[in-house]
């Protein structure tokens, strides 16, 4: 009776071991990975919208303040989208022949609300109020990047757990005044010092605590 | 007589029951052992096409479950865990005899384990198979569960709940998992090569040769081997302590009467081995008779089973009455109305008394000789065994649930078919494993059992003064 394997049997059992563990170590370690790019996270993607609207000009060039438009983010859940009647409140009078903006004309008689394409998606298990961040000395561009600098939106931060817990479990350095809220520009003061000082200080006149129960954003 | 003869007739009385019946030879061993491999059963066939049908049930009942939710079980509030928990209770503590037999049993050098530790594993890793599907599928997005379960470095920047022993649970359960399955793959080498050599169809030679890892039989093999097994024996053992403790703290850590017990780790544990030895008691009984395997898994071997069961059984029956001696003397009046008005005389008083007539009552049979030899008793004690002690995490569920604190909170649980379907798809899935295992794989360890043999006549040989 001839040999039921051949010797090569002993490197292809070894190998398969070596080929299994790697391509489940691998694979393990790939999804830890993925999940880790800006390309997962959504991050530097540039999203289109159905109007060419370009944060920069408004912000930089007319120097209008975020809130003008994003009329609710100090008091509700939203930010708020601006209604197409808010844009005519200035595009009735500039740029009212300019062909850039016949999608926001159409809009304003027809009555259809421009369908604008999220950026900022979170899960509908999550609560998350703008009001009460805003209330509390966060300001805008901590989130939200240099809006003043982006032609279309991007994504900034991942908006994944781990990244509102890191500000949720130690809040102090996120800290701004109130009145710089909607600076894009506003740094804490360069010595470290000073702005672990300033950073207690808010943190006491605007009690700001440190949240991590479930229940916090998991209502 | 003179008085060596008289000492050895004398002996022989007392001596009891052999462990291999007769004189087999090495190949006869093979030819028997191996026969369910080698030739069809009649019996076997239909068994299996019975124990398919019913694993149908199975998959209905998960498909339901998943597709419509665990809306589709019957326990809601305040009846929150039913069967799902008392499925998996009841098949992992199935698990302990196997490891205890294989483990604990080899640690002992009891040479009774040798012709049913092979069964005994096998049921285990099944058992385990059952209960592990109870906990993903009533997370009820089974798909989810790794994240719910497993520490790993996320992107959610938490860890699970590692004070809490449902996490400890899962360690629990995996670990024994794993290792029963590795222990009982290394016993199967040398009976795998075995087949390898024996079987003459060039598909089987080479199906069972690459499960049986070139295994040669050389000494430096069998040297290895042993260590191997030793060692996992070793890790085993601690392993049929602390897996039904864990899961005994799933209810004692809370604060629930009937689950806030400190007795309940080495209830729980007596339980498990009970009721595993009951189902070993159940599936081998059959087995021995369609495969007659009866001069290797003798009557000695039933007998030393019952012995166990009576053991665990008086355990078990202490950690009733100690329950119910503290809910008197902490004159709790929560514990007080659990022990003596709900479970006695409640709603669900009948599954209460059968627990305590198949796991008290039933097992203080195994006094006496008679009932411990009477093949058949055993076998309806051990079924009778394992109804009580699915009763027995009945009556820890859902008897403890059903009446909350407040009595605003009442309620009670009807199982819906969906649970039955689920539950009775269980049992058909786990036959269905074990008829798989007996006519695939030797499900006698072969090489022990002629080791044992050899041993054996070698004594016998000493005894008799015929030895040089």
């Amino acid at each position: 009776m001839s040999a039921l394997f051949k010797p090569s049997a002993n490197f292809i059992a070894r190998f398969s071991l070596v080929a299994v563990a790697s391509v489940l170590g691998g694979g393990l370690l790939g999804l830890w990975g993925y999940f880790r790019t800006p390309y997962a996270q959504g991050l530097q993607e540039e999203i289109v919208q159905p109007v060419l609207f370009d944060h920069r000009h408004h912000v930089v060039d007319d120097l209008i303040d975020c809130r003008y438009c994003h009329f609710n983010v100090e008091r509700g859940a939203s930010a708020g989208v601006p209604s197409t009647e808010m844009c005519l409140n200035c595009h009735s009078q500039i740029w009212n022949k300019s062909p850039k903006l016949e999608p926001v004309r159409r809009s304003y008689f027809t009555g259809a609300p421009i369908e604008w394409n999220r950026v900022h998606q979170l899960p509908d298990f999550t609560y998350f109020n703008h009001s009460i961040h805003v209330g509390k000395g966060i300001g805008c561009a901590t989130c939200h990047g240099r809006v003043d600098e982006m032609a279309a939106i991007t994504k900034v931060a991942s908006l994944q757990m781990s990244w509102c817990l890191a500000c949720h479990r130690n809040p102090a350095p996120n800290l701004r005044p109130k009145d710089q809220i909607t600076s894009m520009t506003w740094q804490p003061p360069a010595d470290p010092a000073a702005a672990q000082l300033l950073a207690s200080d808010l943190m006491k006149s605007y009690d700001v605590n440190s949240r991590v129960s479930c229940t916090t954003c998991h209502r | 007589m003179t008085p060596p003869a008289q000492a050895a007739a004398e002996r022989e009385a007392l001596a009891p029951m052999p462990l291999i019946a007769g004189h087999p030879t090495d190949a006869q061993l093979n030819t028997e052992l191996l026969a369910p491999i080698f030739s069809p059963n009649e019996t076997w066939k239909k068994l299996v096409g019975l124990a398919a049908m019913g694993s149908g049930m199975l998959v209905i009942g998960l498909t339901v479950t998943i597709a419509r939710g665990i809306g589709m079980w019957g326990n809601n509030q305040p009846v929150g865990w039913a069967y799902d928990i008392i499925n998996f209770v009841w098949w992992i503590g199935i698990g302990h005899a196997g490891t205890l037999i294989s483990a604990i049993l080899l640690l002992f050098q009891q040479k009774w384990r040798t012709s049913i530790n092979r069964f005994a594993e096998a049921m285990t890793i099944f058992a385990v198979m059952q209960a592990a599907m109870f906990p993903l599928v009533h997370t009820g997005r089974p798909w989810f569960a790794i994240y719910w379960l497993f520490p790993y470095p996320n992107t959610m920047g938490i860890w699970p709940n590692f004070k809490s022993p449902l996490i400890w649970d899962v360690f629990a359960v995996s670990t024994y998992f794993t290792i029963s399955l590795l222990f009982w793959y290394l016993g199967l080498i040398p009976d795998l090569a075995t087949l390898r050599d024996t079987a003459t169809k060039r598909t089987q030679r080479i199906a069972y040769g690459i499960f049986a890892l070139g295994w040669k039989g050389s000494s430096r093999h069998w040297q290895h081997y042993r260590i191997g097994y030793l060692i996992l024996a070793g890790i085993s053992t601690p392993l049929v302590l602390s897996v039904h403790s864990i899961v005994s703290f799933d209810f004692a850590v809370s604060q629930l009467p009937g689950w806030h017990t400190t007795i309940f780790p080495p209830y729980f544990v007596a339980g498990a081995v009970f009721g595993g030895f009951a189902m070993v008691l159940t599936l081998i009984i059959p087995a021995r008779k369609v495969f007659r395997f009866n001069n290797v898994i003798t009557d000695r071997h039933l007998e030393n089973m019952a012995k166990v069961m009576l053991v665990t059984s008086m355990i078990v029956s202490y950690g009733y009455l100690m329950e119910n001696f503290m809910a008197w003397y902490s004159a709790n009046p929560y514990e007080s109305y659990l022990f003596f008005v709900t479970r006695p005389f409640g709603h669900y008083a009948a599954i209460y008394w059968i627990m305590l007539f198949c796991n008290v009552i039933v097992p203080q049979t195994f006094w006496w000789k008679k009932a411990r030899t009477s093949v058949a008793w055993l076998w309806i004690a051990s079924i009778l065994v394992g109804i009580g002690m699915w009763a027995e995490r009945f009556v820890i569920i859902v008897i403890s649930l059903y009446r909350d604190f407040l009595p605003s909170s009442w309620g009670l649980y009807a199982p819906t078919w969906v649970d039955w379907f689920i539950f009775g798809g269980t049992i058909s899935f786990f036959s269905l494993l074990f008829l798989l295992f007996l006519r695939f794989v030797p499900s006698v360890a072969l090489a022990e059992v002629k080791e044992l043999n050899h041993e054996m006549q070698h004594e016998k040989a000493h005894a008799a003064g015929g030895h040089p």
